[in-house]
Order: C-alpha cells, then structure tokens, then sequence
C-alpha cells in the first residue's frame, strides 16, 4: 500500500506567553511512500518526525492536507480504520498480559464479519510469533523479557492483524549498542517477508541508512531531502543534510573560490569550474582525505586514533568550523602515519578526493554543483 | 571486631530502637495484655483481682444481645458500604481524570469531606435527617413533596436508621478512594490507550482490559483498607445517633468494647477485651480473604 502525503501541515498552539505564534511540526508535506517499502524518517530530535508518524497513524489530525493509502483519503478515518500497526518507542506491551494475550489483544476487538474463531486467532498470533521468533516466550509476561524480545512483542502485535502500513517509532532507542544493530536487520528481514510498507522514525542516522530504501531528512518540520541512502550522502541538497548524515560528522570549512580555484585558507585544494568568485562552505567527508607528504592541503596534527580497520588522522585548521578536523584513512597507511607525522603539532598534508568535497552558499546553504578540472 | 559487629546488624537495630521501643510499649504491649485479659474472669479493675482464667468472658460476650446485634450492625455497614463506596469512587475518579476543565477544581470539592470534622458532618446529617419539634429534617421535606410519608431517620425505624449510616460513610470515607483512585489512573500510561486506540478497542474494553488490571494494586489496597476501616466504625455512629447506641440498637463492635469499659454499664475490662479480640480475629481474618483473592488478581 503506497502512503502518499499531500501538503500536510500540522501547527500546534504556542504554549509560551510571549510568543503566540504557532508552533508549525509539520510543514506541507508532500511526498510519496512506494508499496512495500522500508522508508527512515530521519532528523534530530524536535524536528517533528514523530508527529508525522502519529498523523500518519491518526492519533493526530493535521491541520491542512491529504493522507492517502493507496487511493483511499484516510485523513479523516480514526486510528482503528486505517489499517495500521503501530510500534511505539518504549512499546507498550501491556504489563499485566502474557505474550500471549499481548498479541491476541488487537484480534480479539475484531467486530463484525471480520470475527474470528478462537482458534484462527491462536493460528494468527503464533503465526505472528514465528515471524519474530519469539514463538518459545508465548506464556511470559513483558517483565520477563529482554528489551530485544519486548521489541518484537511489540512488532508481533502490530504484524498480527495484517495491517497495510506498520509505523515504527523510534523502534531502536531503547537497545543497548549490540541489539541495535541485530534488531535493525531483524526490522528489515521482518519488512522484507512481509513486504508490508513501513514507516519508521529516528534520529540515529546510520540506523536509517543501513536498513531503509528510502530515508527522508527532516528538520524543524521541513522536508530536506528524499532519497536512497547513498544517494543522499553521495550529493546532500543542503549543508544540514551533509552535516546529519554520516559519522564521523563531515568536516566544514570556510573556503573561497577565486579563478577556478578552491582555496582553504592559503591552501588552494581543488582546481574547480563552473562556479563564480564568491566565498563558500566546504564539506569534506572523513573520508575523503588523502594522506600524502605533497598534499595540497595543510592542517595541524593533534594526534591520530587507530581503531582496527582505520585510523583517524584528528587535526585542526583555522578555517574549519568544527573543533577538529577528522580524516579517516586505511589502516595500510598506519605505517606513513605514524613516521612521518609522528610529533604533535607538526604539519599533516592531504590531498582531497573532489567527489566527497562539497561547496554550500553561505547565504542559503545550499549545495553549490561544481567540476573538477 | 566490635567495629564490625557495629557496622553491621548491630547498627541496624540501633537505628530501630526508638521505633521498637515505642510499638512495644505502646502497641505490643497493650495488645498482649489485652489478651491476656480477655481470659481472665470475673476481673476487678478496682481491686486488680480475678477469680480464675478460662473462656467464659468470650461466652458471655457472645452470649450477650447487645454484642450480637452490634456484630450485626457492624456486618451490615461493612457489606453495604465497602464495595459501594469503592464503586462509587471508581466512577467518580474516572469521571474526573477524561474531563479537562475544572478538574483540578472538582478534585478540590471531592476532597473536603476528607478534612472536615466527623462530628461536624454529623451535625450536618442531623439536618438533613433529624426530626425536631420545628422541622422534619430536608431529606423528609423532600420525600413529603415528591408525595412520601416522612420518615424518622435518627429515631425511627432500623432500616432507616441504617440508611442514613451507611450513606454517612460512604459519605466520609469516597475523598480518600477518590483521591487514591485519581492519582492511580492518572499514572497509568497514556502509551497503553493509544495502543489500544490503534488496535480499534472499544472504550468499555480499554476499561475492563486496560485501566483495571492497571490500578488494580490501588484497587486492592483501598478494599482491604475500606473492610478494616469499616470494622473498627464507630465514631461516625455517635456522631450520628449519640451515645446511647444500644438503646437505638445501633451500636458497633468498637461501640460495644467502648461502652464495656467507661459507658453506663461500663467498668468490664475483660468482656471488653474479649469483645476486642473477637473483632480483631475477625478484621484478621477478612484481611487474609482479601490478601489472597488481590494476591490472585493483582499481576504486576
């Protein structure tokens, strides 16, 4: 079932007394979410992902626009006539009820002709319960289980009446490190057998990057940028999506052009065309640096962290906006690290591979498309 | 290795010693010596002498009408007003946890009964109720107006008497399982009605399936503590009918045992004590009844 979005809008009350302009959490949506696919909605806290999902859900009206499922209008339908199922954060599995009876609970409000037997619900719930693996913890109550096996409770209970879209919010912030990135793969090969379209929020963006079809960046209720994850590291529209996406964060400079040349404070970095003489952002990827004794770009050395598979060569710049400037480079190079920029202090060079290197206006922040000549 | 003996147990119970102290002369104690002289017959209080120890306080005690009419009295209250004012108050709190506007202000208004003088309400009821040379009492005039017989509810018949003293204390004792029943259902996560919500489930559903297994420690604890409250009722009943209960056959247990010792017929400190640890044994063993079903029903 597609989900599309048409310039929905959802304001809330300003509750501060000076100020009595609305709070807007959501402003003019408008996007399509394609049948069957895993779609990260994706932004730092307060950006107003949550209330997408609750007015996704219904557990909010918006102020202005259409929610579409497939060619039914939703917008005015209650929770329980959408068709959804709902993850909530911490889950809300009921404390009293066994694991059992948790993912019962939704069959047995079925009215109507859509009545089940007793024994089509228990076929159903253990269905739901393979589905996730927990068929073995059907007789625990919540209390009893491990934040990874609640999770999928939760996620059972929401599968297990077939709803068309499953709304997922912040399904992983309750797990420690570990679970995290085990659950993650679990949400996408339950997504994937079930091939039920499903929406879920965070503000982790690897989470979003590793498992979604299509992540979505938000921030303070505007919609930044959509696309595969790839697609939207390898070229983000705006100096926020570069800065959200990846980790260790991109590394931002105050540059110039001038005469088809980028400079970095004195250094001239890249030979560039196509842009005129202004002065500029410059982003550039961890690991888009090129350690090299020749380098055209200079930096102070700080000190170098070695962490198995890399090592991130930490150093500073004046013109950087970040404190430090992170470099990740293989570990083959550990080698000419270490000898050659041993000293604190000393002067570490780089070269820069252009296509992690990305230039934003410094009036709008939007990304600046250039040629490397 | 007196240090040791310090740091550990030792001051522990250092720390308790006042509590202890104080409960073992002020509760321990006395409720041993009431035992005690719950077995001892024909005591004097007078002389502190006794002719010789055996059960015959408790079977003059069970044996004595006034006793047996304030068991049943005490019966009555307890059946009619523990579950109905715990319904009530149920109600009630739901009520006032789904409306927004003048919450905070309805909770104020069912809350003072709480902090208002037992014999002033009863002067209140008395009011309400009494007939006087003057007045039939509001509650007469308006059954009078509705086209009913005026009743003599301080001192007329036993039904009516009855009626006004459970609706007395229900009266007193709905602000606390009120209170109680607010704050517990406001503390339930809003998390588990929006799932519900989600899953389509009616709002009777959300309630039975939901709601009360949710507040149901609270629940508990208000009916054992309503049954033990009522049992021990007796100030409501002076408050209400004076204190010559046995004439108005209205007396209660703790009436019973209070009149035993300083009333008109007073000065039996044993048949008293006999009285007392009847209804203790009782109180007991209803608490043991409730403590078990809640163990069965309370499940998290």
């Amino acid at each position: 079932m597609e989900v599309t979005l048409k310039n929905l809008t959802k304001r809330f009350p300003s509750r501060d007394k000076k100020n009595h302009d609305d709070v807007i959490a959501v402003n003019n949506f408008d996007f399509e979410i394609p049948d069957g696919k895993l779609i990260g909605l994706l932004g730092p806290s307060g950006c107003g992902k949550s209330t997408v999902l609750n007015l996704i859900s219904g557990l909010l009206k918006p102020t202005d626009g259409r929610i579409f499922f497939g060619e039914d209008d939703v917008t005015d339908l209650p929770p329980e006539n959408r068709g959804i199922g709902l993850v909530f954060q911490n889950y809300a599995l009921y404390p009293h009820l066994t694991v059992k009876q948790n993912i019962l609970f939704p069959l047995e409000n079925l009215k109507g002709k859509d009545k089940l037997t007793k024994d089509q619900m228990l076929e159903k719930a253990s269905e739901a319960a393979k589905l996730v693996q927990i068929d073995e913890l059907m007789d625990r109550k919540p209390r009893e289980l491990s934040g990874g096996q609640q999770q999928r409770v939760a996620i059972a209970r929401a599968l297990v009446k077939m709803p068309k879209v499953l709304l997922l919010d912040e399904p992983l912030s309750n797990l420690d490190a570990r679970l995290r990135i085990q659950t993650r793969e679990e949400i996408r090969r339950i997504q994937r057998e079930t091939e039920v379209t499903t929406i879920f929020v965070t503000h982790d963006q690897e989470e979003a990057m590793s498992i979604s079809d299509m992540i979505v960046v938000m921030k303070d209720g505007i919609v930044q940028q959509i696309g595969k994850p790839q697609d939207v590291y390898d070229s983000p529209t705006n100096l926020f999506v570069a800065k959200f996406l990846g980790t260790p964060p991109i590394n931002v400079f105050d540059g110039q052009v001038r005469d088809n040349r980028l400079y970095i404070g004195d250094d001239t970095v890249l030979k560039i065309s196509g842009v005129p003489d202004k002065t500029v952002f410059v982003g550039i990827r961890p690991e888009g640096f090129i350690l090299s004794k020749e380098g055209a770009f200079g930096c102070r050395l700080n000190g170098v962290e070695v962490m198995g598979r890399d090592i991130s060569v930490v150093s500073t710049n004046e013109a950087s906006l970040n404190p430090t400037v992170r470099s990740i480079i293989g570990a083959e190079n550990k080698l000419s690290a270490q000898t050659d920029h041993a000293s604190e202090g000393s002067v570490v060079r780089f070269n820069l591979i252009p296509r992690k290197v990305f230039l934003f206006d410094k009036e709008t922040e939007e990304r600046i498309d250039f040629e490397e000549c | 290795m007196m240090k040791k003996l310090f740091n550990g147990s030792l001051k522990g119970w250092l720390y308790l010693l006042p509590a202890v102290l104080f409960l073992g002369a002020f509760m321990v104690y006395p409720l041993i010596d009431v035992f005690v002289y719950s077995f001892e017959e024909g005591y004097n209080s007078a002389s502190q002498t006794y002719f010789g120890v055996g059960s015959y306080n408790y079977s003059y005690v069970l044996h004595d009408p006034y006793f047996l009419q304030a068991v049943k009295n005490t019966f009555i209250l307890v059946v009619i007003t523990v579950p109905l004012s715990t319904m009530i108050a149920l109600l009630i709190s739901v009520g006032l946890n789904s409306i927004k506007p003048l919450r905070e202000f309805l909770q104020t208004v069912y809350f003072l009964p709480y902090v208002t003088n037992t014999l002033a309400v009863g002067m209140v009821f008395m009011i309400l109720f009494k007939k006087t040379a003057y007045s039939d009492g509001l509650i007469n005039l308006m059954i009078t107006w509705f086209g009913g017989e005026s009743v003599d509810f301080i001192e007329g018949p036993y039904w009516a008497k009855m009626f006004v003293l459970c609706f007395y204390t229900i009266w007193v004792v709905m602000p606390f399982k009120i209170l109680i029943l607010t704050s517990a259902l406001s503390s339930v996560n809003p998390e588990y009605y929006r799932a519900a919500q989600v899953d389509g489930t009616s709002k009777f559903r959300t309630f039975m399936r939901i709601t009360l297994p949710m507040i149901s420690p609270m629940f508990f604890y208000l009916v054992i503590t309503g049954f033990i409250g009522a049992f021990k009722a007796y100030s409501d009943v002076v408050a209400l009918f004076g204190t010559n209960l046995n004439g108005a056959e209205m007396n209660t247990i703790v009436g019973y045992v209070y009149d035993m010792l300083y009333g008109d017929s007073g000065g039996y400190p044993s048949y008293a004590s006999a009285a007392a640890i009847i209804l203790f044994a009782i109180v007991l063993t209803i608490t043991c009844i409730n403590l078990l079903i809640s163990n069965k029903n309370v499940h998290y």
